[in-house]
């Protein structure tokens, strides 16, 4: 086992070596100090074989501050090309974006992630999808812990509530329940955003029934 | 690299001053250096005497305090909402900061590098000339870059009534006005229209000629001595005493105490001979001075937006404060306080009616429910509230509840700006839940009582004390009576009612000493709610249900009641009014002295008398649990 596992790892490129050490002897610190990176894709569809993502959008935040010139956006060269989707995104084939390869969208992708905590609203499509982007091109899945603000925001529901709680909250509902201003919905970067806000909302609403524990945040 | 957040966060900018004054590709490149903060409501952004940060702050959503500590207290200078810039001026000056600044509400701000700020806007007259102003008026609010003064004053009060007094007179602007043309009548029907005192009467140059009040249309309409048809100018008082803008409230008193009069025209060079653009009368005077219950009142009625409905309900707070110092009796305090709360509520309904695109489609009632129905809620709490409208066919069920449910989240959020937080369990009218037809909530009701369970209990405890604060009360008798009627054939859930009224057991242990919190953030605090008021609230809750009285609503109230219907126990309900009293208002000074809501109290800051007068209020506790447990015959049940 040990021995396929280090034959295997001779074959990966550096920047996923990069990337795997951010994980060797990780330590646990506190949720205030730990840094987050909320995402986002746009992809041209649902299924995770055909289709494939447009646009990666990303903030990373630790505690409560969201430095803008930290964010994330990046644009993909594609062929696929979904005419049912492209309403929603805008990304057209043809757009003028300034467009990167996949392969160089995975460079700085895990670059700007690291070993941080990855928080999407239904976050395990957008894994999906970065992990099968990641084995098209011959490399591992993501190592990175993930929360998805659908499913903490069902917990912070008060407990009068729970039976009603099999409601599948999409990113759109939980602005409204939360009260944040849905400006630039679907652009990359600004589903991100929101996405980071919902989180950092739903933490605080968390926080004031109990101290908050990494258990009850990554748990299922 | 693209990045559209900070496209984003330009283009909001760009709507406030002094970014308005920028153009959007430096807008563009002071975005990219800003960071989004997240604040919780109490969060700190910095401290009196904390070392400047390099950033100044813009309000994006949300609102955020600007105080200073005298002795105990927070003097708040200023409250900050969307667009409103606050922590340049110890950037500025390059001293520490003066004042302290806490989100207010949650709440979302961009923090600003000063550096990239003052790269970019250099060379821009027009900004450094907005900034100085802004300081000199010592304030940081938009659109009050008119106003000039002494640059870079930085002057910390040594009381409130200095701040007060020697700040700049908040006038009215755009006052309203009518030509020398105008006949009394038209001019009347505005001042009507406008829910106005006078009118200012102005030439084809706008500048003010003379001035209309009531007490003109009184002594000289009402009276006979002129006909409504009369032109305006013929009663007017004339000339008008003018003053200038940056006048400040004291002179603003004074000259109206000198000139007996209530109105002062504010003109552009402060004579009578330039354009009017303000009128100052002595109910500003009053309102920037004082807590004046009536004044508060006045304000909450004419409030157009929820910012004035947000001032005018934190003054109450200062009244509460000054009234609980003087010792005036509380039962007077609850009493004013929720008759302000329930004034503040009306007018967010009135509020939501008008921002609706049509008139509500069949009468309904709003219900206050928990603390501020049974009206003794004093501090700000969470808002729980209901919706009851009228039973409609079932064709327009549907529609009609959706407008309901609109009207209601209106409401909540002009009630949540205003500063009762959203209701953590959700019972607000806004909920589909909780927004029902008559016929709804009388079979809920019913329900409620028939089959009572935990959860049932649990609601029970806030519907049970609703009050009718808009709308057709008509509606809540109805309700009302369903619910009495009911309680006829259900004996149990009385019994459901009793064991949680006595589940908290006395707040003394064995040894007489404080049970207080084991566990949690308020570890070893002593929770005056849960441990001492609520078992009285339900208690005497449970006591008046039974006894099938309408309308009584207030615990200490409801007590006296029943010492009045059963004198054989007289002694001990007056013990638990008074009880009641005695803690709420420990609570409320407990609260108003840390900030918050008083629930929980840290017993060692209280002097040994502050204790044994505490300990003196739960034997009543004690002695009511008994009857009920003997009353319902709970001893088998718990």
């Amino acid at each position: 086992m040990i021995s396929w596992f280090k034959k295997r790892k001779k074959d990966y490129p550096d920047f996923w070596l990069a990337y795997l050490n951010h994980f060797k002897n990780e330590k646990k610190t506190p949720i205030g100090e730990t840094r987050f990176v909320a995402f986002d894709t746009e992809t041209t569809g649902f299924d995770r074989k055909k289709d494939r993502i447009l646009s990666i959008g990303a903030v990373a935040f630790v505690n409560k501050t969201i430095p803008v010139n930290q964010s994330l956006e990046l644009y993909l060269e594609q062929d696929i090309f979904n005419p049912d989707t492209v309403k929603i995104h805008e990304i057209m084939k043809s757009s003028d974006f300034e467009k990167i390869t996949e392969l160089e969208a995975i460079k700085v992708f895990l670059d700007y992630i690291k070993n941080a905590i990855l928080v999407a609203h239904h976050a395990n499509f957008d894994k999906t999808m970065m992990n099968e982007m990641l084995s098209r091109h011959g490399l591992g899945k993501l190592k990175n812990k993930f929360i998805d603000t659908g499913v903490l925001f069902n917990k912070s529901k008060h407990k009068i509530y729970q039976e009603s709680l099999k409601k599948h909250y999409f990113l759109d509902d939980l602005c409204e329940e939360l009260n944040v201003p849905k400006v630039d919905r679907h652009t990359a970067n600004g589903d991100a955003l929101i996405t980071a806000i919902v989180f950092l909302k739903i933490l605080s609403r968390l926080d004031k029934r109990k101290n908050l524990k990494w258990g009850y945040l990554l748990g299922k | 690299m693209k990045n559209s957040i900070a496209e984003r966060v330009g283009e909001f900018l760009k709507r406030y001053p002094p970014f308005n004054l920028i153009n959007t590709a430096s807008l563009l490149l002071i975005a990219e250096q800003v960071s989004i903060i997240y604040l919780e409501k109490g969060d700190t952004i910095f401290k009196n005497g904390d070392i400047n940060h390099d950033c100044f702050y813009v309000v994006r959503d949300g609102a955020v305090s600007l105080y200073y500590k005298n002795g105990d207290v927070n003097e708040i200078t200023n409250i900050h909402d969307t667009g409103d810039l606050f922590g340049l001026r110890a950037l500025i000056a390059k001293t520490p900061y003066h004042l302290n600044a806490t989100a207010n509400e949650e709440s979302i701000i961009y923090a600003i590098p000063i550096s990239i700020f003052q790269t970019v806007t250099d060379k821009s007259v027009n900004i450094q000339k907005y900034l100085i102003t802004a300081f000199a008026s010592n304030d940081y609010t938009p659109y009050t870059s008119e106003q000039a003064g002494k640059i870079f004053v930085d002057y910390i009060p040594s009381n409130s009534q200095d701040v007060v007094s020697f700040q700049t007179a908040n006038y009215t602007k755009a006052p309203i006005t009518c030509s020398t043309s105008s006949t009394l009548k038209s001019a009347a029907k505005k001042m009507c229209t406008h829910k106005i005192g006078c009118i200012i009467v102005i030439d084809s140059n706008k500048k003010p000629v003379g001035i209309i009040t009531n007490s003109d249309i009184k002594n000289k309409i009402a009276t006979g001595l002129f006909p409504i048809e009369t032109k305006v100018t013929q009663i007017m008082s004339s000339p008008v005493i003018t003053a200038k803008k940056d006048l400040t409230v004291a002179d603003g008193q004074l000259q109206m105490i000198k000139n007996s009069i209530g109105h002062l025209c504010i003109t552009k060079d402060g004579t009578v001979n330039s354009k009017l653009i303000g009128v100052l009368t002595h109910h500003d005077v009053l309102t920037t001075l004082g807590n004046n219950p009536t004044v508060i009142l006045k304000d909450i009625k004419r409030a157009k937006r929820t910012k004035k409905l947000r001032a005018a309900r934190h003054k109450a707070n200062g009244l509460l404060k000054s009234y609980l110092d003087q010792n005036i009796p509380l039962s007077h305090i609850i009493k004013l306080i929720s008759q302000i709360n329930d004034a503040v509520t009306v007018r967010a309904i009135e509020l939501a009616v008008l921002k609706m695109p049509t008139a509500p489609p069949v009468s309904f009632t709003w219900l206050a429910l928990g603390s501020q129905g049974r009206r003794e809620q004093l501090l700000f709490t969470d808002q729980d509230n209901a919706l009851i409208f009228e039973n409609v066919s079932k064709k327009g069920y549907s529609e009609t509840k959706d407008y309901f449910l609109e009207l209601s989240k209106l409401v909540n959020k002009t009630l949540n700006k205003v500063g009762f937080e959203y209701c953590e369990a959700d019972m607000m009218a806004s909920n589909p839940e909780w927004c029902k037809s008559l016929s709804e909530w009388q079979d809920q009701f019913q329900t409620w009582i028939l089959n009572p369970d935990e959860k049932a209990i649990l609601l029970s405890s806030v519907f049970f004390d609703f009050n009718a604060v808009y709308g057709n009360s008509n509606l809540t008798d109805k309700v009302t009576d369903t619910i009495f009627k009911t309680l006829n054939e259900a004996s149990l859930f009385y019994k459901f009612l009793g064991r949680d009224a006595v589940k908290s057991p006395s707040p003394l242990g064995f040894f007489k000493q404080f049970l207080i919190e084991q566990n949690g953030d308020q570890k070893e605090l002593f929770n005056i709610k849960s441990r001492a008021i609520m078992p009285l609230v339900d208690a005497a809750r449970l006591l008046i249900l039974n006894k099938q009285i309408k309308g009584v609503n207030n615990t200490y109230e409801r007590f006296e009641k029943l010492a009045e219907l059963e004198p054989e126990n007289s002694e001990l309900y007056e013990s638990c009014s008074y009880a009641f009293k005695a803690l709420s208002k420990f609570k409320t000074k407990q609260g108003l002295l840390n900030g918050n809501s008083g629930k929980f109290i840290n017993l060692k800051t209280l002097t040994k008398e502050e204790k044994l007068k505490l300990r003196r209020c739960f034997k009543p506790i004690h002695e009511i649990q008994e009857v009920l447990i003997n009353r319902f015959d709970l001893k088998n049940f718990i």
